[in-house]
C-alpha cells in the first residue's frame, strides 16, 4: 500500500524527470556553438596583415595589378603599401609612390607633384610599412550608397562590383572611408580589391599573399576555428582601421600604431 | 463620354506602360534583393560566377615545380626560399605554350625592392642585408655577381 508521503515524493520526482529536456543531456560542443553563433554560413573571408614583417618590397602590388588586369602604368591599384616615417620632431611622413608597385628604393619621401623630401636616418624615431587593401566590411558603406545595385556582398563576405550594371556614378568611391575604390581606366566602372575572388573560391591564396615572401599578408576563413589566421585573430592583439566609422572592417592588422590612418 | 480631359491621361498611362515594358526587358531576370535585405542586398547573383571565371595568372611555385624541379629545389634550400618564382619571372599563364609570355626581370630595381639599404630599425626592412645603390657598382646588374636562385653562390651570365 502506497503512503501519501511516498506518493507525493515519487510524483514530484517523475515530474522533475520529465521536465529535463533531452538537450540538457547533450555535451557542450564549442565548435557547434561557434558555428551557430553566426548565421550558419561556413565561410567568411578575412585578411590578416602583419606590419612588423612588411619590408615594402611591393611584390604584392605588382602581382595584384597583373593578376587582376589593372593597367600597369595607370596610377590606380587595388592594393598598395604605405611608408610611415615618424621623425624626432613629432611629424609623420607618409608616402606610397605608384602605390609601391616598384617598392621603396630610396630614403626620400614622395611629397607629391614630383617633389621629394630627404629625411636623415638620425632623425627617424620609427619607420615602417603598412599594406592596404579592401576591408570587405560587414557594413559596407560603398554597397549602401550604390543607387543601382551594382555592388553587393557575397554570402562569404566579399564585396564585388557588377561591371555590366555599374553606371559609374562614383558614389561608392566617395563613400569608402578607406579610399579603396577607383575607376577602372579600361572599363570605366568602379573597381576594387575582391580578395582575388577567382582564386580563393578555387582554394588558392590571393595573388598578393602568394607574392609576399615575408608572410606579412594572409587570407583566411574566420568561420573555421582551425584556420591559422582565425587563431591569430582570436588570440593575439589585432586592430582594424577606422573602427569609429562603424563599418566593421574585416582586415586585421598586427602592429598598428596611432600614426596609421 | 468624349472629352479633351482624357487625352493627357492616356498619354500618362502609355508612358507608364512603356517604362514597365522597358524595365522588364532591360533588368536581368535574376536581379533582386539578396539575403542581406534592401540596404546591402540588391544585386544580380549570376555576377558572382562571372568573377569566379577570371583567369588565374599567377600559378605559384608548385606549378613551376612540375617541370623545373631542379630550380625549385635549389631556391628552396637557399636564403631566397620564400620568394615565389613568378615574382621575378612573371606570371606563368601561357607558359610553357608561349615561351615569350614570361617576362624575366633582371633589373637592379627588382633586387632593390628589398636590398637597397633603408635604415628602418622598427621594420623588417632594416634587418635585410642591403647596399647603397650610389656606391655599390651602380653600372652593373646584380645578377652579374650574385646568383638569385641562391645568393650564396656567384652569378653566371
Amino acid at each position: 500500500m502506497i503512503s501519501r508521503r511516498n506518493f507525493c515524493k515519487k510524483s514530484l520526482l517523475m515530474a522533475g524527470g520529465l521536465a529535463i529536456p533531452l538537450a540538457a543531456l547533450e555535451l557542450f560542443d564549442p565548435k557547434r556553438l561557434l558555428a551557430e553563433k553566426a548565421d550558419g554560413k561556413k565561410t567568411r573571408w578575412v585578411f590578416l596583415v602583419d606590419t612588423n614583417k612588411c619590408v615594402g618590397c611591393g611584390f604584392c602590388v605588382k602581382a595584384c595589378k597583373i593578376e587582376n588586369e589593372v593597367p600597369y602604368d595607370a596610377n590606380v591599384t587595388r592594393t598598395w603599401v604605405e611608408r610611415y616615417i615618424v621623425t624626432r620632431d613629432g611629424k609623420t611622413h607618409i608616402d606610397s609612390p605608384k602605390g609601391a608597385r616598384d617598392g621603396f628604393e630610396t630614403t626620400k619621401i614622395d611629397i607629391g607633384e614630383g617633389k621629394f623630401e630627404e629625411i636623415k636616418n638620425d632623425d627617424i624615431d620609427k619607420a615602417f610599412f603598412v599594406p592596404k587593401l579592401c576591408n570587405q566590411c560587414d557594413n559596407p558603406p560603398c554597397v549602401q550608397v550604390c543607387p543601382v545595385g551594382a555592388t553587393y556582398q557575397t554570402a562569404d563576405g566579399v564585396v564585388l562590383v557588377d561591371r555590366s550594371w555599374c553606371i559609374g556614378c562614383g558614389y561608392c568611391i566617395m563613400g569608402c572611408p578607406y579610399g579603396v575604390r577607383f575607376f577602372h581606366p579600361v572599363y570605366h566602372v568602379a573597381e576594387k580589391c575582391n580578395f582575388c575572388y577567382h582564386r580563393i573560391s578555387k582554394g588558392m591564396q590571393t595573388a598578393c599573399v602568394d607574392a609576399c615572401a615575408f608572410g606579412a599578408r594572409r587570407v583566411g576563413n574566420i568561420r573555421d576555428p582551425n584556420d591559422p589566421v582565425t587563431k591569430v585573430i582570436m588570440t593575439e592583439r589585432v586592430n582594424v582601421l577606422k573602427e569609429e566609422y562603424g563599418t566593421t572592417p574585416q582586415v586585421f592588422y598586427l602592429g598598428l600604431t596611432k600614426e596609421v590612418k | 463620354m468624349k472629352s479633351h480631359v482624357w487625352r493627357p491621361l492616356y498619354v500618362v498611362l502609355l508612358v507608364i506602360a512603356a517604362v514597365l515594358v522597358a524595365r522588364k526587358i532591360m533588368v536581368p531576370a535574376d536581379f533582386g534583393v539578396g539575403s542581406r535585405g534592401y540596404m546591402y542586398g540588391w544585386h544580380r547573383p549570376s555576377n558572382e560566377e562571372q568573377w569566379k571565371q577570371v583567369s588565374v595568372k599567377y600559378r605559384t611555385a608548385e606549378y613551376c615545380k612540375n617541370c623545373h624541379r631542379d630550380k625549385y629545389d635549389e631556391i628552396k634550400k637557399s636564403p631566397h626560399a620564400a620568394i615565389n618564382c613568378e615574382n621575378c619571372h612573371g606570371p606563368a599563364l601561357g607558359h610553357p605554350d608561349d615561351p615569350k609570355s614570361l617576362t624575366i626581370d633582371r633589373n637592379r630595381e627588382l633586387c632593390a625592392r628589398c636590398h637597397f639599404r633603408l635604415e628602418y630599425r622598427t621594420s623588417g626592412r632594416g634587418k635585410i642585408r642591403g647596399i647603397d645603390p650610389k656606391t655599390h657598382h651602380p653600372e652593373l646588374e646584380c645578377v652579374t655577381c650574385h646568383w638569385p636562385h641562391d645568393p650564396r653562390k656567384e652569378g653566371r651570365t
